[in-house]
């Protein structure tokens, strides 16, 4: 039986293991310092698809199949997708699967969705239920832009603070058997609004409830940050990143060389133009689906805690005045 | 040529006045555009905005302070020829040439043209 | 668990550390820009005058020249660019509003002719159209007013 331990953090006892993981991005990720690890780089946005949000559920299908090949399972011996994504009623991920035989959970976490999918996937496994089961979450520049911001062709400057939305899936295959590195311990984090208004800051947004669960993490299992190898945020971005260490040493912790954030990591924020780096769920779903187990496939890494970071952003909400509320959750990784 | 110059500074200090707003204010795009043709009215409607047109021409005309100062004007002219009826037809009279532009080729560019990504 | 910080300090601290835009540049590209939308403008109105074509005329027709300008670029995709560099001095001109126009009718073109192009090309523009029309008739309605008590 899994424990849980303080308040927040879920000890796994059967510890799900990590069969594969694939991620395909579009050009401007392709372009960017993780080209190699990427399984296939999508040049046209629309995919070969007439809209967006078609192209999006096209790649993040086409990610799910990619893991599931890798892993060498079919998706009958899937007994659960968990996957979704930044579009209203998670269009891109119902679309996705609505031609595969599998039972499918859709989740909204934002950007935090990757790590939320393997949170609840991981317990489920634990908790006996399932034997295998598929996490997924997926972006995709333009139909986010036209949701959350302006048309494409508008003429509008980016402010220094914003982020750029990943084109992106990443997917990966859960088990309670195999070869991989294992999920060993949960931390759902809580919703946290510091009252920030700005949708084009997102990173100050999320950067409180990534502080907040990394913390409640660290007290819960009482370890500290040498512990690990990694701290990956999902997409906090450059000034989110900053935000973080400043909340976390007013904590007296020290993130030292320890932490790594897939938004900054993604594209090489001096010369492809994002500002403060890459943001959406395909932005840490991608770079932790590929590069970092790529790392533990290596032994790089042993123990990665991994957080994706969610703005709960409800452009309605904010028309009416309201703030952004953030959340992070945070799943350990061990080879 | 000194009116090409002229129409050069007079707009892109106008521009600038825009600019400066978005900066340190964080106004939206949209809303920007909003107070520019509202002060473009109420300057026209105080003849304010003519000795600009004056000495700037297009500098003038072609910001969207000019396309306020058009409804204005318009509303004005019509409220003089017509009377009260004036006020409902002027503005838009006035301004039928750009609104009507702006509908017609947007519609023909939605249909021959779609959004791409940049990078 | 307690708070470390309240939101007020929050937004303090982000608004210290958040990098600022690039002002002086910023400044400088809109005036660039928009000096240069204007001269366009300029340019045009000086061929229709030499034509021989009234006041008003001219004024009409270098409107819609501007607007099939903005349009026009908005189309081949390169306006966007221009208001990237540019910024206000990209969305103050009329071809900005031709692109605030435009842009959304592009883009929602696959929601169909009517709830698409229709309806949202005036997802931007709607408000200038709104505000300068409703500013307008109250503007007339002064101006009427006052005629008749001078």
């Amino acid at each position: 039986m899994a424990k849980r331990l303080g308040n927040q953090t879920i000890i796994l006892d059967k510890q799900p293991i990590i069969l594969s993981g694939a991620g395909i991005v579009g050009k401007k990720e392709g372009d960017g310092p993780l080209a190699r690890y990427f399984d296939d780089v999508v040049d046209d946005e629309y995919a070969g698809e007439k809209t967006f949000e078609a192209a999006e559920s096209r790649i993040l299908r086409d990610t799910f199949i990619k893991a599931l090949e890798k892993s060498g399972k079919s998706s009958t011996d899937i007994n659960l997708i968990l996957s979704g994504d930044l579009l209203n009623q998670c269009t891109a991920a119902s679309y996705a699967f609505r031609d595969v035989d599998t039972p499918y959970l859709g989740l909204f976490g934002a950007c935090s969705t990757m790590s939320e999918s393997l949170a609840v996937a991981s317990m489920i496994i634990d908790g006996g239920s399932v034997d295998y089961a598929v996490c997924a979450a997926s972006s995709h520049f333009c139909s986010a832009e036209r949701q959350f911001r302006y048309p494409l062709e508008f003429g509008a400057q980016r402010t220094p603070t914003s982020q750029w939305t990943v084109t992106g899936a990443g997917a990966i295959v859960l088990g309670k058997d195999g070869q991989g590195p294992k999920i060993t311990c949960v931390t759902p984090g809580k919703i946290i609004d510091e009252g920030i208004k700005d949708s084009n800051n997102m990173g100050a947004a999320m950067s409180p409830a990534a502080f907040d669960t990394i913390r409640s993490h660290l007290i819960d299992t009482g370890r500290s940050v040498d512990d690990y190898d990694l701290i990956l945020t999902g997409d906090l971005g450059s000034f989110g990143s900053t935000m973080l260490r400043d909340l976390l040493s007013k904590s007296n912790i020290d993130l030292k060389n320890k932490h790594k954030d897939c938004g900054t990591i993604i594209f090489d924020l001096e010369k492809q133009g994002v500002d403060c780096g890459g943001s959406g769920c395909g932005c840490s779903a991608a770079v932790f689906s590929t590069y970092i187990l790529d790392q533990f496939m290596q032994g790089i890494l042993k123990r990665v805690l991994f957080v994706a970071t969610g703005a709960l952003l409800s452009p309605t909400r904010i028309q009416q005045g309201e703030t952004i509320p953030g959340i992070a959750h945070a799943v350990l990784i061990e080879a | 040529m000194i009116d090409i110059l002229k129409a050069f500074l007079l707009g892109g200090c106008i521009c600038i006045i825009g600019q400066l707003l978005i900066d340190l204010t964080k106004i939206t795009p949209a809303r920007i555009m909003v107070i520019f043709v509202v002060s473009g009215v109420v300057l026209g409607i105080f003849g304010l905005y003519q000795p600009l047109i004056e000495w700037g021409g297009a500098g003038a005309t072609v910001p969207l302070v000019g396309f306020g100062n058009t409804l204005a004007k318009g509303v004005i002219k019509e409220v003089d020829k017509v009377g009260l009826l004036g006020i409902f037809t002027g503005g838009v009279k006035a301004a039928a040439a750009g609104i009507t532009a702006a509908v017609t080729f947007g519609y023909i560019m939605a249909i021959i043209s779609k959004p791409k990504i940049k990078s | 668990m307690k708070k470390q910080i309240s939101k007020h300090e929050y937004q303090k601290m982000v608004d210290k550390k958040a990098p600022g835009s690039h002002i002086v540049r910023n400044l400088f590209a809109a005036f660039i820009t928009g000096g240069a939308i204007c001269s366009v403008g300029q340019i045009v109105m000086l061929v229709f005058k030499n034509f021989g074509a009234d006041k008003e005329t001219v004024a009409s027709v270098t409107s819609i020249i501007m607007v099939f300008i903005g349009a026009f670029l908005t189309g081949i995709n390169i306006y966007d660019e221009i208001g990237k560099f540019g910024g206000a001095g990209a969305s103050i001109p009329i071809t900005g509003f031709s692109n605030s126009i435009v842009s959304p009718a592009m883009e929602f073109k696959k929601e169909g002719y009517v709830m698409g192009v229709g309806a949202k090309m005036f997802l931007i523009a709607g408000p200038v159209l709104v505000y300068g029309i409703f500013s307008s008739v109250v503007a007339g309605l002064l101006y009427f007013i006052w005629k008749q008590v001078m």
